[in-house]
């Protein structure tokens, strides 16, 4: 676990200063670009779908779905990110409640 | 530094956004701690993640693969290609902030989604210097701070689902996601890689099914033409 942090860590820290010290040029590549663009999006998506979705092997529906869709509602009414993360949270535990 | 000083009106509104910031993201490091416990890490391990991973979507990624059951590392390598958009941030932000040497060094580690925000529409050096160091310095603080206040807190509250914490990070996700969707080849990326990681889901170990979603952008980046994207 500790080196799977440290790795992390390491990765993460070097991304973040390879973005402030490499050539300005590098943006100008558009695929590049792209891929920089949809890598965030495709992860976001995939880690949304298996957090929400999934238990171990099996796909599942439950209160963590409803919690999605108050985030998908308040997120269209321009809600703020605290009221979205934790209205989710509080329908999700709601609905385990009854 | 001989750079003009900025008028103190908009310097103390750069610093008033910045408290405010990390004062939101401050409150949702309570839930990393929490969630970072109960997937099975010591405290001490959440702290050092958000002490020396510092970027939210990428500890809470790690976390969630080692809850999944999946493998430490595969959880370090999905943190790392999420914080791939880091570096992006880091390109656009260069020419603004013109730090070199030891500035540049200390500042990569607060370079995040939140004083990247604070810091890109800035219209002089000095204002986004400034941003960019206040957002980030206070975020590094209070969600530090947060993270060990929550991972505390895990563990005397129990089974964190009772609280719902498990559909906050999802919810989370979904806000990080929500304003790239407005264009729509990123829509279509997001069902698709969705789509792949649920259907990898019963197949293959936890977390790779995060990882093949990385694919799928991969491909998407690489095989479409430019057409009108901003």
């Amino acid at each position: 676990m500790w080196l799977a942090i440290l790795v992390a860590a390491l990765g993460c820290y070097a991304l973040k200063l390879a973005g402030l010290s490499l050539p300005q040029r590098l943006l100008a590549n558009p695929s590049v670009g792209r891929v920089a663009d949809l890598i965030p999006v495709a992860l976001l998506a995939a880690l949304i779908a298996v957090q929400v979705w999934s238990s171990g092997h099996a796909l599942t529906i439950d209160a963590r779905a409803a919690g999605l869709a108050f985030a998908v509602v308040a997120l269209l009414l321009r809600a703020p990110f605290l009221v979205v993360v934790i209205g989710a949270a509080v329908v999700a535990a709601l609905i385990r409640l009854v | 530094m001989s750079l003009p000083a900025l008028p103190s009106l908009e310097r103390s509104g750069i610093i008033r956004d910045a408290v405010a910031v990390a004062v939101a993201t401050g409150a949702y490091g309570v839930s990393f701690g929490a969630v970072a416990v109960s997937s099975g890490l010591t405290v001490l391990q959440a702290c050092a993640l958000s002490l020396l991973v510092f970027t939210g979507a990428s500890q809470f990624a790690f976390v969630g693969v080692i809850a999944a059951g999946g493998a430490p590392l595969s959880g370090a390598m999905t943190a790392i290609l999420l914080g791939t958009r880091n570096g992006l941030y880091g390109l656009r932000l260069a020419p603004l902030l013109q730090w070199s040497g030891v500035r540049r060094v200390a500042a990569a580690q607060i370079l995040i989604d939140e004083s990247t925000a604070m810091s890109v529409n800035r219209d002089s050096v000095p204002a986004a210097r400034l941003g960019f160091l206040t957002t980030g310095l206070a975020v590094f603080v209070l969600w530090n701070a947060a993270t060990l206040a929550g991972a505390l807190a895990g563990t005397a509250i129990g089974d964190p689902r009772t609280y719902g914490l498990d559909a906050a990070v999802g919810a989370a996700f979904l806000a990080l996601l929500w304003p790239r969707l407005a264009v729509r080849r990123n829509q279509v990326v997001a069902v698709l890689a969705a789509a792949t990681a649920l259907g990898l889901v019963p197949f293959t170990a936890a977390g790779v099914p995060v990882l093949a979603a990385g694919g799928v952008a991969l491909l998407a980046g690489l095989l479409t033409r430019p057409r009108t994207d901003p």
